[in-house]
């Protein structure tokens, strides 16, 4: 397999919180979503994977084994934040960050700026968050990057903004030698989007593959209190019982041991994150 | 041709692609070298995932009706009659079994509802 991003064993410890062994590989081409709860760790992993901040131990191969600067000219990085000056204009930002670019394509840029609405002479404080993604999504398309990284890029958008970011995302892998990583709680995004996911908890990777496995590997269950013993509720995740029935999750290969009278329907990622969290809550 | 993603209908998105361009290849809208649409562009285009239009083609390419030619694209192959006349059958069956079983539930005579089909052959051809 043929992966843009390979990230292994990283950990990093802050004492309260440790980022545990995170291991998985973004192939060429798709896109990957990265998901978990708030402070599950997703920006911490982005940041060492993006070499901002020193891991304690582990590695990150990006583009195989390419030096530092060429990995540099290939990643487009879009921030919760812009790490532009407030008081730039958008044409000031372009003047700023096109040298460290030798393909820089201006005509792209003005092409994109044009695209988005953005509007050269507005100042980056005077953009809406929506328009601060789409200048940071521009900047990296003009200079050609190879992976997207992004880091909550949907998040405080309206459905209409988020939608046009997931269809530029598209865009961008409609190119087979192209790859988008980027991390949400909004998984809706994900749903349809994503060809795979990485799911981190509490600092640890519990899944990471194709979106499809993640979604067949678990069902939604559902059933009256009777129907359910306390051997069976232990192939139950996230089990919660309410006045008249208990809900969860089982894996769809445990499913045959519950009784036929509990119902399993599909499940959504939403669900599967509410009922891993409540699980460990429970196990803490 | 025109492909339509169901969110709703439970049926898996990779299969509504399958079937509606198997669909195609039968009604002869869809023929024989006709290419289908990027595996990329459709994924865009319909907002889903690479892998699930990749599914999609590949499971096509596996039963026989297209061939995926490495960077040009997914080829439409010459129509198996064999095939279109195993799926005619099929859908006949499906459709006769329904037919018995509602005739059954009304204790209806096997002569009666072939003298149905009779009548409706002619009326269906007139």
């Amino acid at each position: 397999m043929n992966n843009i991003l390979e990230v292994r064993e990283l950990s990093k410890n802050y004492g309260a919180f440790t980022l545990n062994g995170v291991t998985f590989d973004v192939p060429r081409g798709f896109i990957m979503g990265f998901i978990g709860p708030n402070g599950a760790g997703k920006t911490t992993a982005i940041k060492l994977i993006l070499g901002v901040i020193q891991g304690d131990s582990g590695s990150v191969k990006l583009f195989g084994d390419e030096n530092a600067n060429a990995k540099n000219q290939k990643i487009g990085v879009v921030m919760d934040a812009p790490l532009y000056v407030d008081d730039w204009a958008v044409r000031d930002v372009e003047a700023a960050v096109s040298p460290f670019y030798p393909n820089w394509n201006a005509a792209g840029f003005a092409g994109y700026l044009k695209r988005f609405g953005l509007e050269a002479k507005k100042k980056v404080k005077e953009l809406s968050r929506g328009m601060k993604v789409k200048l940071q999504i521009a900047v990296a398309l003009s200079h050609d990057a190879q992976l997207l990284i992004l880091d909550e890029p949907t998040s405080g958008l309206d459905p209409v903004a988020r939608d046009e970011i997931c269809d530029l995302l598209r865009e961008f892998v409609t190119d087979e030698n192209k790859s988008v990583f980027f991390s949400t709680h909004i998984t809706s995004d994900l749903e349809k989007t994503a060809d795979y996911i990485t799911f981190i908890l509490g600092g640890n990777i519990v899944f990471t593959g194709t979106k499809d496995a993640l979604t067949e590997k678990y069902c939604r269950v559902t059933g009256g209190l009777d129907d359910i013993d306390g051997e069976q509720k232990k192939f139950v995740t996230g089990y919660r019982e309410h006045g008249t029935g208990f809900e969860g999750m089982a894996e769809t290969a445990n499913v045959e041991k519950l009784p036929s009278a509990v119902l399993s329907e599909p499940i959504t990622l939403d669900e599967i994150i509410i009922f891993m969290c409540r699980e460990a809550k429970v196990n803490d | 041709m025109k492909i339509i993603v169901s969110n709703r209908s439970g049926v898996a998105i990779y299969e509504q692609i399958k079937e509606q361009i198997k669909a195609a290849i039968f009604s002869g809208e869809l023929r024989e070298d006709d290419i289908l649409p990027s595996i990329r562009g459709l994924a865009r285009d319909l907002k889903i995932s690479v892998i699930t239009t990749t599914r999609a083609y590949s499971d096509l390419e596996q039963e026989g009706f297209v061939v995926n030619m490495q960077g040009k694209g997914c080829y439409v192959l010459p129509r198996n009659t064999e095939l279109a006349r195993e799926n005619a059958l099929h859908k006949i069956e499906d459709g006769l079994n329904a037919a018995i079983a509602a005739a059954k539930a009304e204790n209806m005579s096997k002569d009666e509802v072939i003298e149905r089909i009779n009548l409706l052959w002619e009326v269906d051809y007139e």
